[in-house]
């Protein structure tokens, strides 16, 4: 609503010709920009400029001004209209004679407004540099400090006043908890409580600024940022190892790495000159996109998806800017063209990560274990050498072995005929290869000439042959075959067969599960198989039941079977027989066995085949193998996933409508040109545009990350819509303020550490949160800081203090992600069978940031207050307040057993006496000393339910039965449970999940 | 223009009385204040329907088995499909020149509208006239995630608003014991999207589905811990009451008089939520009409639940029943064993639904929906040569079913080519079937937005329209 009397404009004598900047413009700007300017744009319409008011309504859609026609102009006909619905402006007296025959005059001359110049500056605040502006000289009073004076100086034009400084239980437990997400012990508030040195509060912020959980909690913070989760998301949402990313950004917090390495590292450590591990590993911010593993999916098109990601991403996180509006089309609202979007999409377009794979992939070995995996890899080397090295004794011990073999007659047969269509082809050495069609199981009959020599014994060999999958000698996918039943027969000059009995198979090599025996007991779901064993010639004996005489000619017929599917079928197979009785020695390989019965002029290549072998065996060497194996088997270094740039960069195109299926122009990486030129010496790749962010000059970088640093600590930044600088998002509240801080970050090396220090030493900052209900009224959400902060903290603080409270927080810092109790039935819902295992001892008890994030279905009680599920970025949660949250703190097992664990505390290490120990647990969860009416209510719940549980020791045992160890400090069950209730509702109330 | 941060009630609203206040306004965002969303609530217009039921039916369901029949797939049965047909498509897992297959089951007509239906689907081909059956249903996605994503939250990338979530911001809840959007489960597993399917995107979390679960709690953490009684809980809640009223009155934050009320809102939880849930007061007549088994979940209880819901108020009910992906790789998910199975699950239910909530006289405010994520090939999939019948994933063509709700029953809407590969007919895309669900609603869709990372976002994104010749 504007008042006429406000109003002073200069109209244009009637005799002039109209000037848009001097007689259209104010009049626009006191009649209509109210409802038709930056903010609200009824109508998609803006008449706060020139180009605007020509572009029309619906965002451009439909114009309002027709340039020489006054008929033709809806905005002539809205606000001459008759009809008071219709007529503009909606609300105040319609627009003066003068002030119409303006309108007219300007739109008759041809509705001309002054031309922006292609190359002016932008007037968009966001996209100027900051500069250091003047401190408003506001006095000393009150003010700490320079943020003080700018915040000040605000508050005094609305007519408000500071509040007075909060006590100092109030500021350590807010402080704790903003820095590190941690409530204080006991011990930290009285000692802050107790030092009357000057520069205590000094102290307390430097104790927490250098605490592991400080780093702990900004990393936190920034896993929202980052999408980080432990699944790839879509529909399988598999797991994926990237903790080692993870781990590295607390780190990065922990000895406070600039915000511009950082940046760098992050976006493109794997290109800086001798990256090392730890900067590979930081790349993994951009690899913590989802990917789809789903069934038919264009690998391309989650290779786009993934880029697309990086591209919104990165425009959220460091640019403050909806980058992913120009996607489809050059932004509407921000100077950012569909063109300049895929020359920012270019530079993270030539990664090689596509599709389903996780490919690049690094091996990331933590720096405490560099010094134990270096010395395993380097016994590893050391007994792969010994076990290479031949020596005399070995030359002896082989030469002392005696060949056991005996003489084998190989059959040379006949006939070979595959039941499903396989090619059998007979080869030089009497084997037969099996080729051509691969049927999913198969059945063999063989015959053979016939032979009268006597035999014992039978015997199948499978040999290796490059025909086949990793050489065979089965034709499955990995080389191996299942031999699952044998029949022999003897057929005579009639054509009449009778079965000849095997017994006593045998193999040189059984894969484990697949006996020779399986071959011969009748059983077509047993078998013979060599897994293990691949790509070398094993053999298979067995003895005949009743011995074939010699002198006596004898035709014999084979029929093999191989039902086990899957292609498990042999690949070349060669059959003997022999006269010689069954030695009882382990069978050897046949390669192996005939190289030892020859052993005398091998060629070289025998020899060193029959040594190869020999290694593996000799009795000398058993504890070099031993020793290798269980090296072997102990788990390697943690891998994580990285980005890895190709070697030729991948063409981007602009995609028509952001469709992979429609590339369209090609274009070349490069910056949008409102955010400033790139660094002279910027290479034309992700280490060019990170620098081109932390250059110091970008208009964006400093500013987005300080307002993100101020809505941590107080709640809301001075823009609100942290992702959003443009000229769609929130206009800052405090501007100078925000350009000083930006300013002064960069000036102190991107230090978080010091730019939170400056702010938690201010005045600002230090402020009592209570509020009249006046103040509530005249600033509900403090926009002008005139008190304290005050919201419910996040989900995995609340889990974090319940946990310290209670005093079963682990503080082991880093590693895999833990899995803390969480109710049945959660993963069910998810398309995958992998399920949710609690974790045993400490690992239940760590901190929410190491819990196991899967996006399909993450930790209930962390969704109930409000954590995003990763999917894609979130640059601030909203704060909801809700009885699914009352329902999840009230009975959630895993806080149930926290308040078990708290009210054990309190028996165990609080003072004797109810009153006494119950002021002692509501000052831990709270920092405050609790007054008469509350240790009255909390008194008289604990003697209420002390009394119940005594007469009901069945209640008592339910409620507070855990499954681990618990020092209760002698307490029977009815008085921990009626501790625990109160714990319960200590743990539950407001202040206890508030930082205030 | 202040942000758009709605998470705090504004003083107005928190000293509207709390002790008035409802769970259903509270989850509704009522309590929200009314900054930040551009100015664009509903109901724009008088509402033909107040509710809505979903009956998903994850993983899609084979038309040409249930809804369209295709005389012609018999000519080519087992043949490779006509090349027209294929050229330049990509399938999630058919290779090569795939070969038509004809439906294994007969057809037959039902009712005065003479609506061709499946055998498999007796008791739904019995209620016929009531229906509203659409056989040109087309979708842009054919992968079940992105699918399911795009049909329940009008975009197949993850982030946005789901339908119910829209209808709990837009017009809020009618019941103040219940949230205003709940989910069912139902089948082996849950739907492939996850809970996304029901998430709030960038509205504020309290428009998300709330999930009434089968087994355990109904609602995540509605049981007391083991040992507490209801007594020893009211005990708890006055003292927590008591303290948070002291720390309100010394500190003024108007975030703990909601707290305070969320409390008291969760202890009526814990009773209205088991009462729901408690099918005690249902007589037998309607337990067997539903095919609902004391004791045991699944979809027919959660159909019956979902009439009880909308009888209490709630705004959308959102069932989802896992097991229609017929590829036909086993029997476990083929055309011969598992696709009857799914009818037997769901089929008596979906009809008893209907008929229950016509004869409560529920059904003309009541919007039922029954329909897949996308529709499925008309040919054999033979997936690694499997010699189990299956259809591929499909996204030009699917039929869907409505009841209810002002849609007019009877109605057969759309048609597609002879071997029911293209929709030829009045196609319905995902974003008219959304605009017109809207308009029943008293919802202009194009009204209905959120303003978000720059730009004004709705559940039709900038297509959809409203096909009144759907409605009665």
């Amino acid at each position: 609503m504007l008042f006429p009397a406000l109003l002073t404009l200069s109209l244009a004598a009637p005799q002039d010709a109209i000037d848009y900047a001097r007689d259209v413009a104010p009049l626009f700007e006191a009649r209509c920009v109210e409802c038709h300017g930056a903010e609200k744009r009824k109508a998609g319409l803006r008449l706060d400029s020139g180009a605007a008011v020509l572009a029309g309504s619906d965002h451009g859609e439909v114009a309002v001004v027709v340039p020489g026609d006054l008929d033709g102009s809806l905005l002539w006909e809205l606000v001459t209209s008759d009809d008071e619905d219709e007529r503009m402006p909606p609300e105040g007296a319609a627009l003066s004679a003068d002030e119409l025959d303006v309108l007219r005059r300007w739109i008759v001359d041809g509705a001309r407004v002054p031309a922006a110049a292609p190359d002016a500056a932008p007037t968009h605040w966001a996209w100027t540099p900051p500069v250091r502006p003047a401190v408003p000289a506001v006095g000393d009073g009150w003010a700490r400090g320079d943020v003080d004076r700018f915040v000040l100086a605000r508050m005094q034009a609305q007519g408000l006043a500071p509040a007075p400084e909060a006590d100092r239980a109030t500021l350590l437990r807010r402080l704790s908890l903003d820095l590190t997400g941690l409530p204080p012990t006991l011990a930290e508030l009285d000692a802050f409580l107790a030092d009357a040195a000057p520069g205590a509060y000094e102290r307390q912020v430097e104790r927490l600024l250098a605490s592991d959980a400080y780093a702990e909690h900004m990393a936190r913070a920034w896993l929202d940022l980052a999408r980080y989760a432990d699944t790839n998301g879509y529909e399988k949402d598999e797991r994926r190892s990237m903790w080692r990313w993870r781990d590295w950004v607390i780190e990065a917090y922990a000895r406070d790495l600039g915000y511009d390495a950082f940046t760098v590292e992050q976006l493109a450590g794997d290109l800086l000159p001798d990256a090392t591990l730890e900067q590979r590993i930081a790349t993994g911010f951009h690899r913590n996109t989802m990917v789809n593993a789903e069934g038919g999916v264009d690998p391309e098109e989650y290779r786009v998806a993934a880029v697309v990601d990086r591209v919104d991403t990165t425009g959220a996180v460091w640019l403050g800017t909806t980058l992913g509006c120009a996607r489809c089309h050059s932004h509407k609202y921000d100077p950012i063209s569909q063109r300049e979007y895929f020359r920012v999409f270019a530079y993270f377009n030539s990664t090689k990560d596509v599709g389903p794979s996780d490919q690049p992939r690094l091996e990331a070995p933590r720096a405490q274990d560099v010094a134990a995996l270096a010395a395993r890899a380097s016994e590893v080397a050391a007994l792969e050498a010994e076990l290479a090295t031949w020596t005399p004794a070995l030359e002896a011990e082989l030469a002392a072995l005696a060949p056991a073999a005996p003489r084998w007659r190989v059959l040379a047969a006949t006939e070979a005929a595959s039941r499903d269509g396989a090619t059998l082809t007979k080869l030089a050495d009497g084997s037969v290869l099996v080729a051509g069609e691969s049927p999913e199981r198969d059945a063999l009959t063989l015959a053979f000439a016939p032979d009268a020599d006597g035999a014992q014994q039978l015997r199948i060999e499978v040999l290796p042959d490059d025909a086949h999958p990793r050489r065979g000698p089965g034709r499955a996918g990995n080389g191996n075959f299942v031999l699952s039943e044998l029949r022999a027969f003897l057929v005579d000059e009639a054509g009449a067969r009778t079965p000849l009995a095997l017994a006593d198979a045998r193999a040189d090599y059984e894969q484990p599960g697949w006996p020779a025996a399986g071959v011969v007991d009748g059983d077509a779901a047993t078998g013979w198989a060599v897994d293990g064993g691949i790509g070398r010639a094993h053999q298979w004996v067995a003895r005949l039941a009743v011995p074939l005489p010699a002198d006596v000619p004898a035709r014999l017929e084979l029929e093999l079977d191989e039902a086990y599917g899957g292609r498990h079928t042999i690949g070349r197979l060669r059959v003997s027989l022999s006269n010689d009785a069954p030695s009882g020695a382990a069978l050897l390989p046949p390669d192996v066995e005939d190289l030892l019965a020859r052993r005398e002029g091998l060629a070289d290549a025998e020899r060193e085949t029959l040594r190869a072998w020999f290694r593996g065996q000799a009795a000398a060497l058993a504890p070099a193998r031993e020793r290798l194996a269980a090296l072997r088997a102990l788990p390697g270094p943690p891998t994580t996933l990285v980005m890895e740039e190709l070697p030729a960069p991948r063409a981007t195109h602009v995609l028509e409508r952001g469709s992979f299926l429609a590339p369209g122009e090609e274009v070349a990486c490069g910056v949008p040109a409102v955010m400033g030129p790139l660094p002279d010496d910027a290479p034309a790749n992700r280490l060019g545009f990170a620098r081109w962010l932390v250059s110091g000059a970008h208009p964006l970088t400093a500013r987005v990350e300080v307002n993100r640093l101020w809505a941590q600590l107080f709640g809301r930044g001075l823009v609100t819509t942290e992702q959003d600088f443009g000229t769609q998002g929130a206009t800052p509240t405090h501007p100078a303020l925000l350009d000083w801080l930006a300013v002064e970050f960069v000036e102190r090396g991107w230090s978080t550490k010091a730019l939170l220090r400056e702010l938690v030493t201010s005045a600002t900052y230090r402020q009592d949160s209570r509020v009249s209900a006046d103040a509530l009224a005249r600033d509900p959400a403090n926009v002008w800081l005139a008190r304290g902060a005050r919201y419910r903290v996040d989900a995995e603080v609340v889990r974090d203090t319940a946990l310290a409270l209670s005093g079963l927080l682990d503080r082991t810092v880093g590693g895999p992600s833990v899995f803390p109790p969480q109710v049945p039935g959660i993963w069910r819902q998810t398309y995958s069978d992998d399920r949710w295992s609690n974790s045993d001892g400490g690992d239940r008890f760590r901190r929410g940031l190491y819990t196991f994030w899967r996006r399909t279905a993450p930790y209930p009680t962390f969704v109930a207050f409000d954590a995003p599920s990763r999917e894609v970025v979130c640059t601030r949660r909203s704060r909801s307040n809700t009885p699914l949250q009352a329902l999840a703190l009230l009975n959630d097992p895993a806080y149930v057993e926290l308040a078990v664990g708290l009210a054990a505390r309190a028996l165990r290490e609080g003072p004797q006496g109810d009153r006494a120990r119950l002021a002692w647990a509501f000052r831990l969860c709270t920092a405050r000393a609790a007054d008469a009416a509350e240790l009255d209510v909390l008194a008289a719940l604990l003697d209420g339910e002390r009394a119940h549980f005594a007469a009901d020791p069945d209640a008592a045992a339910a409620l507070v039965r855990v499954p681990f160890e618990l020092d209760r400090g002698g307490a029977d069950d009815a008085e921990l449970a009626a501790w625990t209730l109160t714990a319960n509702v200590l743990l539950n109330l407001a202040e206890t999940v508030t930082r205030s | 223009m202040d942000a758009p941060l709605p998470q705090r009630p504004s003083r107005r609203d928190v000293l509207g009385g709390f002790a008035a206040a409802s769970l259903g306004s509270l989850l509704a965002g009522r309590a929200f204040g009314e900054g930040g969303a551009s100015l664009a609530r509903g109901p724009h217009f008088p509402a033909k329907a107040k509710h809505v039921i979903w009956l998903h039916m994850a993983g899609s369901p084979s038309q040409l088995d249930l809804f369209d029949e295709k005389p012609k797939l018999r000519d080519f049965d087992r043949k490779p499909i006509p090349p027209e047909f294929v050229a330049g498509e990509r399938f999630a897992f058919i290779e090569g020149t795939p070969k038509v297959l004809a439906s294994p089951y007969a057809f037959a007509r039902h009712g005065e509208c003479g609506a061709n239906l499946s055998e498999l689907l007796p008791h739904t081909a019995a209620i016929a006239d009531k229906l509203t059956i659409v056989r040109s249903m087309v979708t842009d996605q054919f992968n079940h995630t992105p699918a399911q994503i795009f049909l329940n939250t009008g975009s197949p990338v993850l982030g946005r608003p789901s339908v119910g979530a829209w209808l709990s911001y837009g017009l809020g809840s009618e019941c103040d014991d219940l949230p205003a959007f709940v989910v069912m489960l139902s089948g082996a597993k849950g739907p492939s999207g996850g809970t996304s399917l029901w998430g709030s995107g960038f509205l504020p979390t309290v428009h998300q589905g709330v999930r009434l679960r089968g087994d355990g709690d109904p609602v995540l953490y509605l049981s007391n811990p083991p040992g507490v009684d209801d007594a020893c809980r009211r005990r708890s809640l006055d003292a927590l009451r008591a303290l948070n009223e002291r720390r309100l009155a010394d500190v003024g934050d108007p975030e703990i008089e909601t707290r305070i009320a969320q409390y008291d809102l969760s202890l009526r939880m814990q009773a209205s939520v088991p009462a729901l849930a408690d099918l005690a007061s249902e007589s037998q007549e309607t337990l067997d009409l539903y095919g609902v088994t004391p004791g045991e979940s699944g979809f027919a209880r959660n159909a019956l639940l979902a009439r009880r819901l909308v009888e209490r108020g709630v705004r959308h009910v959102h069932l989802y029943h896992w097991g229609w992906d017929s590829h036909g790789t086993s029997p476990g998910d083929d055309l011969m064993t598992s696709l009857p199975q799914r009818c037997l699950e769901t089929d008596r239910a979906s009809a008893a639904l209907v008929t229950d909530l016509e004869r409560r006289g529920l059904l003309d405010e009541t919007i039922v929906v029954w329909g897949g994520e996308f529709g499925r090939t008309p040919m054999n999939e033979a997936r690694n040569g499997s010699t189990y019948l299956g259809r591929d994933h499909h996204p030009h063509a699917f039929s869907i079913w409505l009841a209810g709700g002002g849609f007019r029953p009877g109605l057969q809407y759309g048609a597609t080519d002879e071997l029911g590969y293209f929709v030829v007919e009045d196609p319905l895309p995902v974003h008219d079937l959304h605009a017109t669900l809207l308009h029943q609603l008293g919802i202009d869709h194009e009204k209905l937005t959120y303003f978000f990372q720059g730009r004004d976002f709705r559940l039709t994104d900038v297509a959809g329209k409203v096909v009144t010749e759907l409605l009665a």
